[in-house]
């Protein structure tokens, strides 16, 4: 068995007849659903292709960058046509209060059991790490590179110019880790310290950035100095050429989950793939393809990763420590969306 | 239409005439019905309805202060481009008027040739030139004249100028029809009469083309308003039109309803502006004739 990719959200419109028909004959099979492009990739070789033939069925693909609004349509319409979804471990727990999810049954789940507490919820697991780091021009510091949040907003001793993401995620988080909050005591938030401190350092601030790609092309280009930005995004920039390096000291780990949407056509089998894509060896082929570390930190002790590539991974267990763990249960708490709508104000001040 | 009192002896035949005419256009109004009336009708109804029949999604439109800033925003750019565009499309299109046909086709050639080019390459390809590191900065850092780079882009400025090359085009083409049909006579009957160059512009020929500016004004100020990826790009993110404000609502906020406000409310003030300047000049008069 295989996975088949079908391609698009025009999948998701066209229904189930349309593009289950890949999967005709098989016993079993399920719609999976990531975000596309080189992670999709990557986790099809990694961790799909693999569980598929493992357990026998089909997992057929779907792809949109923005999985949430599609969520809450299907689920609404009363027939959902996808099963499981791999999403900013946000919406899993939103869906989950707003009956958008299944509860997972974790006596089947096994492998995601043994995870620690922390990085599973009552309706999502999570699947992988990345992580919004403090990202620099080795040209503009050659040495004495900034190397805290404290840094970024010290405009004196490391004169430059910045961006930010334009997102209260982990935004508010290195406002306060700046302000000198450590990292395993932000949560819950002090928002209101946190946009204090955010004041301060906004004149400074050329760019606020919305997209990953644009990130990358801020710090390729040298429109910026240094930024927030993705790992992953960093390194792959890096790999280019481009002179640029990041610190995982008080980053902020971010995960992507795997949920089911609520009345999924194929549950029990979603349920056992749930199981199988946390498996720690699936789980040590993700980083072999791509810069995310695995959801599951037992991969780390299956000698798939080699010590030199985990070390560069954001959730392997030293360069952990070093970071904050986002907390999606506040920010998906009436505190934590209060913060997200004050946020848009803050940005047309 | 014939207008008659007599009875007319064709009025059966009339009727059967309009009902073929009705059923060939029917396909038309389907397409219409189904890609723009459904739509928008659908968007309405989500702005007002959330578990019942709500007008909380319009109460935070006119009472949020980020509301009305973006609006404010959204309408002074519009305005500053609309007038910028103006100033740089008037004597292209007043060139391409008074120069013989060959090289008014060219003119006007090279004014449609962005069309060609997606908005988005042309807002990336105006970060390559304003940024930092951008050519612009570079040469000006090569010719001494500037020491530190100028903030040209991620910020309102380039916005307007990104915008500004995008829209106008929608200038141009309205001011050019305009002209065409201004008769050559009168500047001459105005020379011949004692008139100067200047004073025959401004007496004569500016007057005239009045509707070609109003078309164009219009144009270009109404699409500038709905305008997303180019301030999206080029604004740095402190640059939030009304557009990106309908995005973010979906998005970050998961607001459909919030979102369908506030496009309603763009769209009602777009046909309101559509509606006002229909009661001084007939546009299609000016768009869609040459």
């Amino acid at each position: 068995m295989t996975t088949t990719r079908n391609v698009g959200f025009g999948c998701a419109l066209l229904g189930a007849l349309a593009c289950g028909g890949t999967a005709a004959g098989a016993a079993e099979q399920i719609t999976f659903v990531s975000q596309g492009g080189a992670y999709q990739q990557a986790q099809t070789v990694a961790i799909l292709d693999p569980s598929a033939k493992k357990l026998g069925i089909t997992i057929n693909q779907d792809s949109i960058p923005d999985a949430w609004p599609a969520i809450k349509t299907q689920v609404g319409s009363g027939k959902p046509i996808w099963d499981v979804v791999d999403t900013p471990t946000g919406n899993c727990l939103r869906g989950g209060e707003q009956g958008l999810m299944e509860k997972l049954d974790f006596s089947k789940i096994p492998n995601g059991a043994a995870m620690p507490e922390a990085y599973r919820s009552p309706y999502s697991v999570s699947y992988e790490f990345y992580s919004s780091v403090l990202a620099y021009s080795q040209k503009t510091f050659p040495k004495d590179a900034p190397n805290s949040w404290a840094d970024f907003w010290d405009v004196k001793k490391f004169p430059g110019r910045r961006a930010l993401r334009n997102h209260p995620f982990a935004t508010l988080e290195a406002a306060l880790m700046a302000d000198g909050v450590a990292p395993d005591k932000l949560y819950p938030l002090d928002v209101d310290r946190a946009f204090k401190k955010l004041e301060e350092i906004r004149p400074h601030i050329t760019v606020w950035w919305t997209s990953g790609a644009q990130s990358a092309q801020l710090l390729n280009d040298g429109e910026v100095d240094m930024e927030m930005a993705w790992n992953g995004r960093v390194s792959a920039v890096a790999k280019e050429g481009a002179k640029v390096s990041f610190t995982y000291n008080q980053g902020i780990l971010q995960s992507t989950s795997l949920c089911i949407l609520k009345g999924a056509p194929n549950l029990a089998t979603a349920v056992k793939f749930i199981n199988e894509a946390v498996d720690p060896v699936h789980q040590a082929n993700l980083p072999l393809h791509i810069d995310y570390g695995p959801g599951n930190p037992k991969a780390f002790e299956t000698n798939v990763i080699k010590p030199e590539r985990a070390a560069q991974l954001p959730s392997e267990p030293s360069n952990a420590a070093k970071q904050a763990l986002m907390s999606y249960a506040w920010w998906s708490s009436p505190a934590g969306e209060a913060a997200e709508k004050r946020w848009a104000s803050f940005m047309q001040k | 239409m014939p207008t008659t009192s007599v009875p007319d002896p064709s009025q059966k035949h009339q009727r059967r005439e309009h009902a073929l005419m009705l059923a060939l256009v029917s396909p038309a109004l389907l397409v219409i019905l189904a890609l723009i009336v459904l739509p928008v009708g659908w968007l309405a109804w989500q702005s007002v309805y959330h578990d019942g029949f709500t007008l909380e999604n319009y109460r935070r439109v006119f009472t949020e202060d980020i509301y009305w800033r973006s609006f404010a925003l959204t309408f002074e750019i519009s305005l500053a481009v609309t007038l910028i565009a103006l100033l740089l499309g008037y004597p292209v299109a007043y060139l391409a008027n008074s120069v013989p046909k060959g090289w008014s086709i060219l003119i006007l050639a090279l004014v449609v040739l962005p069309f060609w080019t997606s908005v988005l390459v042309r807002a990336y390809a105006w970060l390559a030139l304003l940024q930092r590191t951008g050519v612009i900065n570079q040469f000006l850092r090569y010719l001494d004249v500037i020491s530190e780079p100028l903030a040209l882009v991620h910020n309102t400025f380039g916005t307007v100028v990104a915008t500004v090359h995008i829209l106008l085009p929608f200038m141009v083409l309205p001011l050019y029809a305009t002209m065409q049909k201004i008769p050559a006579d009168l500047m001459q009957a105005g020379a011949s009469l004692g008139a100067s160059p200047s004073l025959t512009f401004f007496r004569v020929f500016l007057p005239l083309s009045m509707p070609g500016v109003l078309a164009g004004c219009t144009m270009v100020f109404v699409l500038c308003l709905g305008f997303y990826i180019t301030p999206e790009l080029l604004g740095g993110g402190r640059t939030v039109m009304v557009s990106m404000l309908v995005s973010r609502n979906v998005e970050l906020y998961n607001q459909f309803g919030a979102a369908s406000a506030v496009a309603v409310v763009l769209l009602v003030s777009v046909l309101a502006i559509f509606f006002v300047v229909s009661r001084f000049i007939s546009l299609d008069r000016v768009l869609g004739q040459k």
